[in-house]
């Protein structure tokens, strides 16, 4: 080294050390994932008012009733997500159960949604039936998949055991994480809220 | 658990195998080179397809046997159809503004030196960053996937066998250009070659990009705001940093744009539905079924939303090499840091509300197009703000001009030379006119083209000494300038005569047109200045890799600069900094301090080392 630098040991990964700041990428990381679906969803909404508005051939759907269900279990899920979420932060606590519950209400909800499809698909409405129609499979695939990736990484979260306290660094990190998985999963719960909303009560 | 500590404990323990070392590496700065090496090959590509356009517009009836024997179906007797044409121009814009532009400034030096500017050991997510590089080198090959299936009847046919797609083998692509415009592009092979099997491909190959690109951005924002070291404020932070951050903002927040976009478009053309596909569309074997009212528009807008940003994307990085290298080569702080930080993200946050002047002929109301029009002209701002800021720099300097620096010295011309006919097309009653001239590809391959690639060779003799821990030759390299930087003028200035006497981009031939008779001399000149200046990059290729084994020993600081990657060895060690990470004291462009022993301070030295 041509220059002086730091070289006590204790400073020696910089911010790194401060072991809150360096799990934050997981919370920081999931903002920003957020931030580009949700771009994502912007886009297709823009294209789906772009779309409603522009044209004559635009058939409205009836709302296939099983949607309040599901949308009951996405809301529902995210209650318990949320009191998993503030047990697993809490080292004492178990957060297991609110974890599997979370995951019972997330599968409930992916089920709801495909016989959603069923049903349309009974009537006879497919993807290229009318406009409304395939914007309707379009944001419920899309959305539906995103949500298949929350339910990974609550798998991943209730498999995974939590770090034992005495090791701060892994501890901070395994919070992060979890804080992050929550996140994504309101997140999925309020894009569903949203879409369902603008799929049948904006006209 | 165990697996927690094992992984706190070793992290920064270099990769032993071959395999995690170079190819499956989690370390940034080898996924950087491999960006690099992505870029370095697309280029090749997509520079042997403009090469081909050339020969075909300046010697049109010359019939090239090559050409014959390769593409059969496509330039029967070497003289290429029109539509293989089209494809060629569809190909090389899509391969140059995807997997080069913005490929090298961002996955490649973006990768490899923001997390040693900052003072970090890796980015945040390295399995991310593995994966932002391997998906977008399967979406690169995908691309040639579509030149192969599209390319040649033979090749063709044994490939459809496989992949159960089928083509005529009459084009390299789809014909429909690096736009993608509805509703031709949308409605399969009844709009010609090129777009069935090889439109497929080539959205699913873009779709994939945005997925890696997606994966890239989140990656850097992270980065960037949680690993910066002691000492390293936002404002201390050298300006490649924050041209870095914003492309990532930018790459975040338009790449889902287009594929939203991009997946409506395949379910248009795969499972008949209408998205952007009208109804009663006449093609020759008569009126298209099955779609009924959709919006080529639409498509547009979604296209562009995206697209604008794009080219900030393609840009910025340069822009930031540039403030670097004219601040360290002309050994004075950088004029107007904060001024330069704040035009970034100006030009940033304006790229996304000015799509619209791509589509002033789309038929959209006077009101939108004058709106589009005055936040256009807007940009010009911030972009004199930063022209102006780098004149500053330079202004009574005593100059080093080594090759990054003349690489640097080009941009601002070329970003100069190419911005302010933006201004031209900026303006809608003047954009009317030229649009789909040469004036078009003039301004843009000027601006973002060879500018952006300007900011990359600068970026590349410059750490070059870092990366290799070897020095590039400089003669070779001034040699490399010269003829480049004279090289794309001759290119480039000229096309704008000929959209100004109307000359339409995209054409194969204007042999039929009388009026256009009188500027062929002009195109043949381009054409040789073309074939001249690619043939001069085998200087760059041959210097890189000579260098990489034959060059100069270079020493941990070889330019006497300041920011952090000059505190570590040449090449960093797996950590970048051997466990020793600096603290930072200093703003990142601290040349000729008044009272100081030398004539820079680096950014770990010491508070009192200022004198």
């Amino acid at each position: 080294m041509a220059t002086t630098v730091t070289t006590s040991p204790l400073t020696k990964s910089g911010f790194g050390s401060d072991l809150k700041s360096s799990a934050n990428r997981y919370r920081i990381g999931m903002w920003v994932a957020c931030a580009s679906i949700l771009m994502m969803f912007t886009a297709l909404s823009s294209a789906y008012i772009v779309r409603a508005a522009s044209s004559t051939d635009w058939t409205p759907l009836q709302m296939p009733r099983i949607l309040l269900v599901s949308s009951g279990l996405i809301l529902l899920s995210s209650i318990t997500m949320e009191a998993a979420r503030r047990k697993w932060q809490d080292a004492t606590q178990r957060p297991g159960v609110l974890l599997l519950a979370t995951i019972v209400f997330g599968l409930g909800f992916l089920v709801c949604q495909i016989f959603a499809w069923r049903q349309l698909a009974r009537q006879g409405i497919f993807v290229a039936s009318n406009p409304h129609s395939s914007f309707f499979y379009v944001f419920t695939a899309t959305h539906g998949i995103h949500l298949l990736g929350g339910l990974l990484a609550l798998s991943y979260l209730t498999l995974r055991r939590r770090s034992v306290p005495n090791n701060q660094g892994a501890l901070a990190r395994s919070k992060a994480r979890a804080d992050a998985v929550a996140l994504y999963w309101h997140f999925m719960d309020f894009l569903w809220i949203y879409l369902f909303v603008l799929l049948f009560f904006v006209r | 658990m165990s697996a927690e500590t094992h992984e706190a404990v070793h992290r920064h323990e270099p990769p032993k195998s071959f395999i995690r070392k170079y190819i499956f590496s989690l370390d940034h700065k080898v996924i950087g080179i491999q960006y690099i090496i992505l870029a370095l090959a697309a280029v090749l590509v997509g520079m042997t397809m403009s090469v081909l356009m050339r020969l075909r517009l300046s010697w049109p009836g010359t019939s090239w046997s090559i050409l014959g024997t390769l593409f059969p179906t496509g330039a029967p007797g070497g003289i290429m159809n029109p539509d293989f044409y089209l494809s060629l121009v569809t190909m090389h814009g899509t391969i140059m503004v995807f997997f080069v532009l913005t490929t090298a400034p961002q996955g490649g030096f973006g990768n490899y030196f923001l997390p040693i500017q900052i003072g970090a050991e890796d980015m945040a997510f390295p399995v991310l960053n593995m994966m932002s590089f391997w998906v977008t080198l399967v979406g690169f090959l995908v691309i040639l996937l579509a030149i192969l299936v599209e390319g040649n009847a033979t090749v063709a046919h044994a490939l459809g066998d496989v992949l159960g797609i089928s083509s005529a083998g009459a084009t390299v692509g789809p014909i429909g250009g690096w736009t993608g415009y509805a509703p031709l592009s949308a409605v399969g092979n009844t709009a010609g070659p090129g777009q069935g099997a090889g439109m497929n491909l080539w959205i699913i190959s873009i779709a994939i990009f945005c997925v890696g690109s997606l994966l890239g951005a989140l990656n850097f924002i992270t980065t960037l705001l949680n690993m910066r070291t002691k000492g390293m404020t936002l404002m201390r932070m050298p300006l490649t940093c924050w041209a870095w951050f914003t492309t990532a903002v930018l790459a975040l927040l338009s790449f889902p744009v287009l594929l939203g976009g991009g997946i409506l478009l395949l379910l248009d053309r795969t499972v008949g539905t209408s998205f952007f596909i009208p109804g009663g569309l006449v093609f020759g074997s008569g009126v298209l079924k099955n779609h009924t009212g959709g919006s080529p528009i639409l498509w547009q807008h979604l296209f562009w939303f995206f697209g604008h940003p794009e080219v900030y994307i393609a840009i910025l990085p340069g822009m930031g090499a540039t403030s670097h290298i004219l601040s360290t080569f002309a050994r004075k702080p950088i004029f107007g840091y904060r001024a330069m930080v704040f035009a970034i993200f100006a030009i940033g946050l304006l790229g996304f509300f000015v799509w619209g002047h791509h589509m002033f002929i789309s038929g959209m109301s006077p009101y939108s197009a004058m709106t589009f029009s005055i936040l256009t002209l807007s940009i010009g701002v911030p972009s004199a703000v930063k022209t102006f800021n780098w004149l500053g720099t330079l202004w009574g300097s005593r100059i080093r001009f080594t090759p990054p620096m003349l690489f640097a010295i080009g941009f601002v011309s070329l970003f100069v030379a190419g911005g302010i006919t933006g201004l031209v097309l900026g303006q809608t009653s003047l954009d009317l006119p030229m649009h789909d001239t040469y004036f078009v590809p003039a301004h843009f391959h000027l601006v973002m083209g060879v500018a952006s690639i300007f900011g990359m060779f600068a970026a590349t003799y410059f750490w070059f000494p870092k990366m290799f821990g070897r020095m590039m030759n400089d003669k070779l390299g001034k040699l490399h300038f010269w003829i480049t930087f004279v090289g794309v003028y001759c290119i480039f200035v000229p096309m704008h005569t000929m959209g100004m006497v109307g000359m339409p981009r995209r054409y194969a031939e204007f042999t039929q047109y009388e009026y256009l008779k009188s500027i062929h001399p002009l195109v043949v000149f381009v054409s040789i200045a073309a074939l001249i200046t690619v043939v001069a990059q085998i200087l760059f290729y041959f210097n890189l890799v000579w260098s990489i084994f034959k060059g100069k020993k270079a020493s941990e600081n070889p330019w006497e600069a300041t920011t952090l990657e000059w505190n570590t060895a040449s090449p960093p060690p797996h950590d970048n900094f051997a466990g020793v990470i600096p603290t930072v004291q200093h703003g990142p462009y601290e040349f000729a301090v008044p009272g100081a022993p030398r004539d820079y301070i680096m950014q770990s030295e010491p508070e009192g080392a200022g004198g």
